[in-house]
């Protein structure tokens, strides 16, 4: 079964959970930057959490489905509709053979995500379906998605309908994914100090024109480091806050490169990485402090949460 | 161990080992050796270990571990339990040698006369001193396969361009500051370009996609002199 790229909308990519294992070569982690979206996503489709899916920025393609198929449209919200008819997020939807897909703009967030039963069905290179768009490789030859792509889904759930079957049920992704503005993102200490330790904290940050999935570039009132000293290049991360010269901090996302020589501020910590993912230029957002401990937590509570929600979706399957 | 490296944290899931602040041969000559020890003993959880110039980052996968676990603090446990009493070795065993053949100057090093300019020498000297030096992978980043190579004579330092150009060519050898380097993939890139090789760097679909690994020994021949086409 196969699914046609009428139009691809912004910047549409086949993504999984991301490269592992290859950060000592230079290759970056790429994988859905909102990763509880893109799982749950997973979930209500009856596939593996990890299977690859579409991430969508801002605008969404338009796809023709020649079979019938359920889907499942998580993370931003956004426009969907199958000729005509308006989609909702966050639940199972069984769309007949021959039907039209079309995603207009996202209305809060900024990524959404399309799986669909079965899953896209592209090369594996390094370990991993994801789209590296920087270095050029993994998903549809590297690229974002273009008009006449053809996406293959593998073997799944394939509903028997003449027209399309919303479920009444859904997922309510609170308080792990909320549109509020500002967002608090909670960071952990990094390696390098400022001149005034409260500084990051004080004030709003707002998100700025050129951030990508490389990172979110932070305007607002220039930051100092307390050592000013030229930095070599060291090991970054998904989540890092690093901050150039001008003071303005750069958060890196999970295009992240590998390494970077500017100094260390903070890690954004993981739990509050979808929120990352969903934050758009002009958006602002509060960091607050947190500690190893609370990062911990959080994250299991996240993980729990996600473990509740995966039980619901596989009682009502 | 305490005296080999400092430990910080980088964030929830990673630990940086930190073998001093410079780029120094020395240096990080033992950054690689400490990845030959760890590497050896790896457990499976441990999902990257990304060697830099004078640090090493080890990144666990916090999804191996159970609600009640302390990843980190079990990796500093593995950490502790690890010997490194040989990494004060000259070289490792089983270090890769590669030769790299580069041609020089015209179309492949459009800057190989202004690097020749700012260092005060011939563009033959220039050459020359480039490809009689050895070099060593201090680290790869900055895009899949890149090499950063130390060991490079200091005459040849220079800054990168103001103003970097919009695109350099595959394989293109460049100087930047005190490092040489080879561009993989073309793209933007701000290097002194001063030559070229066929040498495929990076190939997602190869076994071993990188040809230079992090710790590998390199040497740049010069084409002209060895006659053939640069490989």
């Amino acid at each position: 079964m196969s699914i046609v790229v009428l139009a691809p909308g912004m910047l549409s990519s086949v993504q999984d959970h991301g490269r592992c294992g290859w950060r000592h070569l230079g290759v970056g982690r790429s994988g859905a930057l909102d990763s509880l979206s893109f799982s749950i996503a997973n979930r209500l489709v009856g596939n593996a959490t990890d299977m690859a899916v579409i991430e969508i920025t801002l605008t969404g393609p338009r796809l023709r489905f020649a079979e019938s198929a359920r889907i499942a449209i998580c993370g931003a919200r956004i426009d969907a509709s199958l000729d005509g008819q308006s989609l909702p997020g966050w639940r199972r939807i069984d769309i007949p053979a021959a039907s039209e897909l079309h995603f207009g703009a996202c209305r809060s967030g900024v990524r959404a995500y399309l799986a669909v039963a079965g899953g896209f069905l592209v090369n594996s290179v390094l370990d991993s379906q994801s789209t590296d768009l920087r270095a050029g490789f993994g998903g549809i030859e590297g690229r974002a998605l273009k008009a006449d792509d053809q996406l293959i889904i593998g073997d799944g759930f394939r509903p028997q309908c003449d027209q399309v079957n919303i479920d009444t049920r859904w997922i309510d992704p609170a308080p792990d994914l909320d549109f509020s503005n500002p967002s608090i993102i909670r960071v952990l200490p990094g390696s390098d100090a400022l001149d005034d330790d409260d500084a990051l904290f004080a004030d709003k940050w707002t998100v700025g024109n050129a951030s990508n999935r490389q990172g979110l570039r932070l305007q607002g009132t220039p930051l100092r480091i307390a050592d000013p000293r030229e930095r070599i290049s060291e090991p970054v991360l998904p989540g890092t806050l690093q901050l150039p010269s001008d003071g303005q901090p750069i958060l890196l996302l999970a295009d992240a490169q590998t390494h970077g020589g500017y100094p260390r501020i903070g890690h954004v910590i993981r739990a509050d990485w979808p929120r990352l993912a969903q934050l758009r230029p002009g958006d602002a957002l509060r960091f607050v402090r947190c500690g190893a401990r609370q990062a911990q937590q959080l994250l299991n509570e996240q993980r729990q949460r996600l473990a509740r929600m995966a039980i619901a979706i596989a009682a009502d399957a | 161990m305490s005296e080999v490296f400092a430990v910080e944290t980088l964030g929830e899931d990673a630990l940086l080992l930190r073998f001093g602040d410079a780029v120094d041969g020395a240096i990080n000559q033992r950054v690689h050796a400490c990845v030959a020890v760890l590497e050896g003993n790896r457990p499976a959880w441990l999902i990257d270990i990304v060697p830099a110039f004078a640090t090493l980052a080890l990144c666990i996968d916090l999804d191996a571990f159970t609600d009640a676990a302390e990843p980190l603090a079990e990796l500093r446990r593995w950490l502790a339990s690890q010997r490194f009493d040989k990494i004060e070795d000259e070289r490792a065993e089983g270090t890769r040698s590669h030769s790299i053949r580069v041609r020089y100057g015209g179309e492949f090093g459009p800057d190989l006369e202004a690097v020749a300019a700012h260092a005060g020498l011939s563009a033959e000297e220039v050459i020359h001193r480039h490809s009689a030096a050895e070099y060593r992978v201090g680290m790869l980043g900055f895009a899949p396969g890149f090499p950063y190579l130390i060991g490079m004579h200091a005459s040849l330092s220079m800054p990168r361009h103001a103003t970097p150009r919009t695109n350099v060519s595959a394989g293109s050898v460049g100087i930047a500051g005190a490092q040489t380097g080879i561009y993989p993939r073309s793209g933007p890139g701000g290097w002194q370009i001063i030559g070229g090789t066929e040498e495929a760097l990076f190939d997602a679909g190869r076994e071993s996609p990188a040809l230079l690994q992090p710790g590998d020994i390199v040497r740049f021949v010069d084409a002209a002199k060895v006659g053939g086409t640069a490989s």
